[in-house]
């Protein structure tokens, strides 16, 4: 439970806004909740929604807008590609159907083993140092830039050999 | 190839860090100069006064809008408290990072320069809303923050006087949308980042529905230079109408893509030649869009690259200069290909509030994706102008205005592009 095992990073969150303005700890709660179960549950929501005193269907609908959280389980990591339009002038696209290819998914999917989602993201405001890929994990988000199937290949080989190591 | 405009700056005023490494270290920063600016506005101006000479410097927003900062300020509802201070750090629009670097490399100077902001607008507390990629910089901006607190740089009885300022991070979750100011203010009352009908206009009714300032993170980066240098001197880099430095992010095919610290008023053609080193394989270039995603895009005509980049003469070559994200294209790109590529970002990225640019973006998405597949059927290249047309001047916010703009003046400029492909039908 969130309230158990994070009290104390909760009421710092609690603390960056208004007392009368709870609702804006909403976001940063999810990504707590997000971390602590993978994804976020519905149980999750209604766990969030009773700390700021909302309903759940408010909480819920964020999920849906906002693509950083995630309401249904992936991979362990996210590897979030930009194949965006500067990214693609510098070849993103090539080099993300070429680490699928190289992880035998297509983009969206999950790795066999459960590790890895590959995904097509949008602008990472990363355009000068295209390829670009982001790692979603329990420990955050975390960038890697000018990328080749190698680099990447190494950084998931890490990934999957401890994933404590991000 | 000759360069007659404008040179490089002597120094980096925003980038210092390429100047001065280590800057984004407190010690170092301080040691050159670090929180004497607001020092000075704290200690020897009133709030007024720092306003004033934010006005006279002419700095202008560097987010896109390009709306003069010091008035933007001065619009605040008076004696109607607390107020707030919002950085906007959700650096979304696809080439621009920009904001990235600084918050990255020189943040001492952002955070100072939204200390002096909160001063002038009588604020006691600043959000900083970072988009949620930025995970690992938010991490740090809060130590940054603590270090600050350390030094009583923020906190109570900022240099002995009755001025206290509280800062904190905010962290988005992935929505472009969140970049335009009311929905960011949406998104950080912790709802969805649609946005707001305005009026009101947040300097009087913003955060909480309170008197707020939305500022970028590179506009606010100016201010502890504006405040320790003068506004003659900020006027002196630039054009009279454009003043200052401006960072250009330069992308696309270019040999040296990256951040350029530059006076507004360089030209395209300096930019691109001699910053980024010109086109890979001597290649032609053919487009340049000079905003980013939402530009309206321009033809690399010798007058187009010659033409300064400032807000005013930008506008005159029939684009934009927004938040001066320079996509460069060469000879072998498709320009359908670009519609179809801005069509999914912002089909992806509109919020849904308003139905032309919720259901026009698909539209134009659909009609341009069957133009690069081969696939398209008579009518397709009038239905996506069309569509676009449609969408224009119907939504609440620029996002819809933004969609269109590439997919119109690709079609104005590159007909062949769109028009010289196999149909389905015929």
């Amino acid at each position: 439970m969130l309230r158990e095992n994070h009290a104390v990073e909760i009421d710092e969150i609690l603390s960056r806004y208004p007392a009368d303005r709870r609702r804006s700890a909403v976001m940063p709660l999810l990504y707590l909740a997000q971390s602590e179960y993978g994804y976020l549950t519905r149980s999750a929501i209604q766990e969030v929604a009773g700390l700021l005193g909302l309903d759940p269907t408010q909480v819920g609908s964020l999920i849906g807008f906002y693509t950083l959280f995630h309401d249904e389980p992936g991979g362990a990591y996210r590897i979030q590609v930009c194949t965006d339009l500067p990214c693609a002038l510098r070849g993103a696209e090539t080099f993300a159907q070429d680490l699928c290819a190289n992880l035998g998914v297509r983009l969206g999917e999950s790795t066999p083993d459960g590790m890895l989602t590959v995904e097509g993201v949008m602008c990472l405001a990363g355009c000068d140092k295209a390829p670009v890929l982001q790692v979603q994990g329990a420990d955050g988000i975390h960038y890697h830039e000018n990328q080749t199937v190698e680099s990447a290949r190494r950084l998931i080989d890490v990934l999957r050999g401890d994933p404590a190591d991000g | 190839m000759s360069f007659a405009g404008t040179r490089p700056m002597a120094e980096h005023v925003l980038l210092r860090h390429r100047d001065l490494p280590g800057i984004e270290q407190f010690e170092v920063y301080r040691k050159h100069g670090g929180f004497e600016a607001l020092e000075k506005a704290v200690t020897s101006m009133t709030p007024a006064e720092v306003i004033q000479l934010v006005k006279a410097s002419g700095l202008r927003g560097r987010g896109g809008a390009g709306f003069p900062t010091g008035v933007k300020w001065s619009f605040l509802t008076p004696d109607v408290f607390p107020r707030y201070v919002v950085v906007n750090a959700d650096e979304s629009e696809p080439g621009t990072f920009k904001d990235r670097e600084i918050l990255e490399r020189n943040p001492y100077q952002l955070l100072e320069g939204v200390a002096i902001c909160a001063y002038a607008a009588q604020a006691e507390t600043a959000y900083i809303y970072c988009r949620g990629e930025f995970w690992d910089l938010a991490n740090e901006l809060r130590r940054h923050i603590a270090v600050l607190r350390q030094h009583n740089l923020i906190g109570e009885r900022l240099f002995g006087r009755d001025v206290r300022l509280d800062l904190q991070v905010h962290l988005g979750a992935g929505a472009y949308i969140c970049g335009e100011e009311t929905a960011l203010l949406e998104s950080l009352e912790g709802k969805l980042g649609q946005p707001r009908l305005r009026p009101p206009f947040p300097a009087a009714e913003g955060l909480y529905g309170k008197p707020t300032v939305v500022n970028n993170v590179e506009t606010l980066t100016n201010l502890p230079p504006i405040l320790a240098r003068g506004a003659e001197w900020y006027r002196s880099i630039g054009t009279e109408k454009s003043p200052g430095p401006k960072i250009f992010s330069l992308s696309g095919h270019v040999l040296r893509p990256g951040n350029y610290e530059l006076p507004l008023g360089t030209t395209f053609r300096e930019l691109i030649y001699r910053e980024g080193g010109g086109i890979p394989g001597g290649r032609a270039i053919k487009a340049i869009m000079p905003a980013g995603a939402s530009s309206m895009i321009l033809a690399a005509t010798d007058a187009v690259l010659d033409t300064p980049m400032d807000y005013e003469s930008v506008a005159a070559a029939g684009s934009a200069l927004g938040s001066a994200s320079v996509i460069i294209m060469d000879e072998t790109v498709d320009l359908a290909w670009v519609a179809w590529k801005t069509s999914e970002f912002f089909k992806h990225e509109s919020c849904g509030k308003c139905t032309p640019c919720r259901e026009g973006t698909y539209w134009m998405l659909h009609a341009a994706e069957r133009l690069v597949h081969g696939r398209a059927e008579d009518g397709d290249v009038a239905l996506l102008e069309n569509v676009a047309r449609g969408i224009q001047g119907k939504c609440l916010c620029a996002l819809g205005e933004f969609s269109t703009m590439p997919v119109i003046t690709a079609m104005e400029l590159f007909r062949p592009d769109f028009t010289a492909r196999p149909s389905v039908n015929r």
